[in-house]
């Protein structure tokens, strides 16, 4: 089954960065750098998703206290925070010649970087907490708060830039919707969320491999 | 039932990442039974009393205290148990008054003025009652644990090594505790590292060895050099 | 009610002890006054631009005083085993969250009092109007800091490098208070009314409820050790 997994993203993925870097229409303002917005979006994308997986994982094991529960959200926190990483590297990426600076506190930029520092604590506090089983439980709970305050994150960060202010500058590269755009985007939006699940499944496999070795 | 154990460890199995310190241990106190548990330094002796106090929870295996299931009904369970272990459960900048009112108005009891200070009296910190606890001696801490366990009349007692620093008079007590205890029906199970008189009021002696019960035997008429060989022979810690 | 009783003992008994050892308070108090002074030497003397970043530097001021007092909130039930206490005591757990909570929140009100007090002296500022409103945003934002704070300390009292984990942990969750509070702080002291902050009032307000609830939901989860 992971395998299959494999497998199928690896031929989306192949398909959808050809689609992207190869096929799509060259933009006329941005130039090729605007192919980074088939990539950027659906990194983003997975990088909530894996998240939010982290989150039902938790609740999940809190309910339950199940074991593979557990080596869910953990595995998913690894492979979110890598999307993660990459969703800011490819904004910025996109961002050095568009805006010309690396980095603003544009809303969404600012959103994602702040789930990425919520799954970088995560992470630590996995690691810090030798007991297994308190670091389930306590990362469980950290999982939950972190996830439910996401919505909050949003709006104030949404209000933050936006009221009195002028709007962001930031729109992924106008997509008006025309096929020969689009089509890319959710080709590659399928591809990664897939690449997730496969990393997600082997991840998770590895885990318990590691932790029925220890018991 | 009568005929049921109050305590009952069924298999249990403790590992602390690759340390194994229980490996199957099965035991049983019955009602109106007091079981002292022996072993050397590190034999796992408190890492059992926590698992039946609900404050560790077995690896794997069974333990069900008056019938109920220690880790999936742990808040029931510890309805029915005194526990007092290595500390004492006390603020330092308490008095000794306060910390007791602190411990039955969390238990949902509320305990009078009058109570308190009997509490304190029967062993012997009446006079301290306003006095901080951070000037108290550890063995004065102690008794004060103890004197918070008379305030409630659990099923169960779990203790770890209850006489350890205690004078001649306030171990007098505290056996006249545990008879009572016992004769309410009350279970008990003492962890302690002494073969002396402590071992009175115990009517079972379990040694615990290699994670393991080593012996389990009625303490009925031995002395304590029987009680001496036998724990040299089954212990890895010669005494 | 004897949840109510449970709740309000605990709380007694941090206050008392706090009280008694006067540990937190006496250093925190001071710790404000000489935040003050970092902050003045870090942004110069110049009033204008002191004025702009003022609402940030004041939450910056509450937020460092927060961490350190909720920061040491369990500390003290790790002396004679007093946590493995509060885990055995029958009853809801959650009667203990909301008075470490009430706890933390007092010793906090009297930090930010403080504080508050200092910044309109020294940097001579115009409460006048904005009191009352001022007075709502800063408490809806403490509860914030301190429900979270609360639940996280709690995580973090038994864990190596305790003092930077938990930092780590609470500020990313508490950005949305913190920009909610900062803006709204500005617009007050603008002369704004309230019912122009009204949304991140609201903000704040749901803030509280979701933390609060979750505090109450998995403390007996943290407090299993």
């Amino acid at each position: 089954m992971v395998r299959v997994l494999g497998w199928l993203s690896a031929m989306a993925l192949a398909i959808g960065l050809v689609l992207a870097f190869g096929v799509a229409p060259r933009e006329t303002s941005q130039g090729n750098v605007q192919r980074i917005m088939y990539v950027h979006p659906p990194l983003a994308w997975v990088a909530y998703v894996a998240f939010a997986v982290v989150a039902a994982a938790s609740i999940a094991y809190l309910v339950r206290r199940r074991p593979a529960a557990d080596r869910l959200a953990h595995a998913s926190a690894e492979v979110g925070v890598l999307f993660t990483g990459l969703a800011i590297a490819t904004g910025s990426i996109w961002g050095k010649p568009t805006w010309g600076t690396w980095w603003t506190w544009d809303a969404r930029l600012t959103s994602v970087a702040i789930l990425f520092v919520m799954y970088v604590g995560y992470l630590l506090l996995r690691s810090t907490i030798e007991d297994r089983e308190r670091a389930a439980r306590y990362c469980a709970v950290l999982g939950i708060v972190a996830a439910l305050d996401m919505p909050l994150v949003h709006f104030s960060v949404y209000w933050w830039r936006t009221l009195h202010q002028p709007p962001s500058l930031m729109k992924p590269g106008g997509f008006s919707g025309s096929p020969a755009i689009l089509w890319p985007l959710l080709v590659n939006l399928a591809a990664f969320t897939l690449l997730y699940a496969y990393l997600v499944a082997k991840r998770a496999r590895l885990l318990r491999a590691e932790r029925g070795a220890l018991a | 039932m009568t005929t049921d154990p109050v305590i009952r460890l069924s298999d249990v199995r403790k590992h602390f990442g690759a340390q194994t310190v229980l490996d199957r241990v099965s035991l049983d106190v019955g009602r109106g039974e007091a079981l002292a548990l022996l072993g050397g330094n590190g034999a796992g002796k408190t890492t059992l009393l926590k698992i039946v106090a609900t404050v560790l929870r077995p690896t794997t295996g069974q333990v069900t205290v008056a019938g109920l299931d220690a880790v999936r009904q742990a808040e029931a369970v510890r309805a029915q148990i005194g526990f007092a272990g290595h500390g004492a459960w006390v603020y330092d900048d308490l008095t000794a008054t306060e910390n007791l009112k602190f411990w039955t108005t969390l238990a949902g009891r509320a305990a009078s003025e009058a109570e308190l200070t009997a509490a304190l009296a029967a062993v012997e910190l009446d006079r301290t009652g306003p006095a901080r606890v951070r000037t108290f001696s550890a063995g004065m801490k102690r008794r004060l644990s103890l004197a918070r366990l008379t305030l409630f009349r659990p099923a169960v007692l779990l203790l770890d090594e209850p006489f350890a620093g205690l004078d001649q008079r306030a171990k007098k007590w505290l056996e006249g505790h545990l008879e009572s205890h016992k004769d309410r029906g009350g279970a008990l199970l003492m962890v302690t590292h002494s073969f002396g008189r402590e071992l009175g009021v115990a009517d079972r002696i379990a040694i615990l060895a290699g994670g393991r019960i080593a012996l389990d035997t009625p303490r009925g008429n031995l002395d304590p050099d029987d009680l001496q060989r036998l724990y040299a022979a089954h212990s890895e810690d010669a005494a | 009610m004897t949840f109510a009783r449970r709740a309000l003992v605990v709380a007694w008994k941090d206050l008392l002890v706090e009280r008694r050892s006067k540990e937190t308070l006496n250093a925190l108090l001071f710790f404000s006054l000489l935040l003050l002074f970092v902050f003045q030497f870090a942004l110069g003397p110049d009033r204008e631009r002191l004025a702009g970043v003022l609402p940030g530097v004041l939450w910056l001021g509450f937020i460092l005083s927060a961490l350190l007092a909720l920061g040491r909130t369990f500390v003290v039930e790790r002396e004679h085993d007093c946590w493995e206490g509060l885990l055995l005591a029958p009853g809801d757990k959650s009667a203990i969250y909301l008075g470490k909570l009430g706890a933390n929140l007092t010793l906090m009100a009297v930090v930010e009092t403080l504080v508050l007090t200092l910044f309109v002296v020294f940097f001579d500022i115009d409460l006048g109007r904005a009191f009352p409103g001022l007075a709502l945003v800063v408490a809806l934002g403490t509860i914030g800091l301190g429900a979270v704070g609360t639940l996280f300390a709690a995580m973090t009292a038994h864990v190596r490098a305790r003092e930077v984990l938990f930092p780590v942990l609470l500020l990313p969750v508490q950005i949305p208070v913190l920009l909610a509070t900062v803006k709204a702080t500005e617009a007050l002291l603008l002369g704004e009314p309230l019912g122009a902050v009204a949304h991140w009032v609201k903000l704040l307000a749901a803030a509280d409820v979701v933390y609060v609830v979750i505090g109450l939901l998995t403390f007996d989860v943290v407090l299993e050790g």
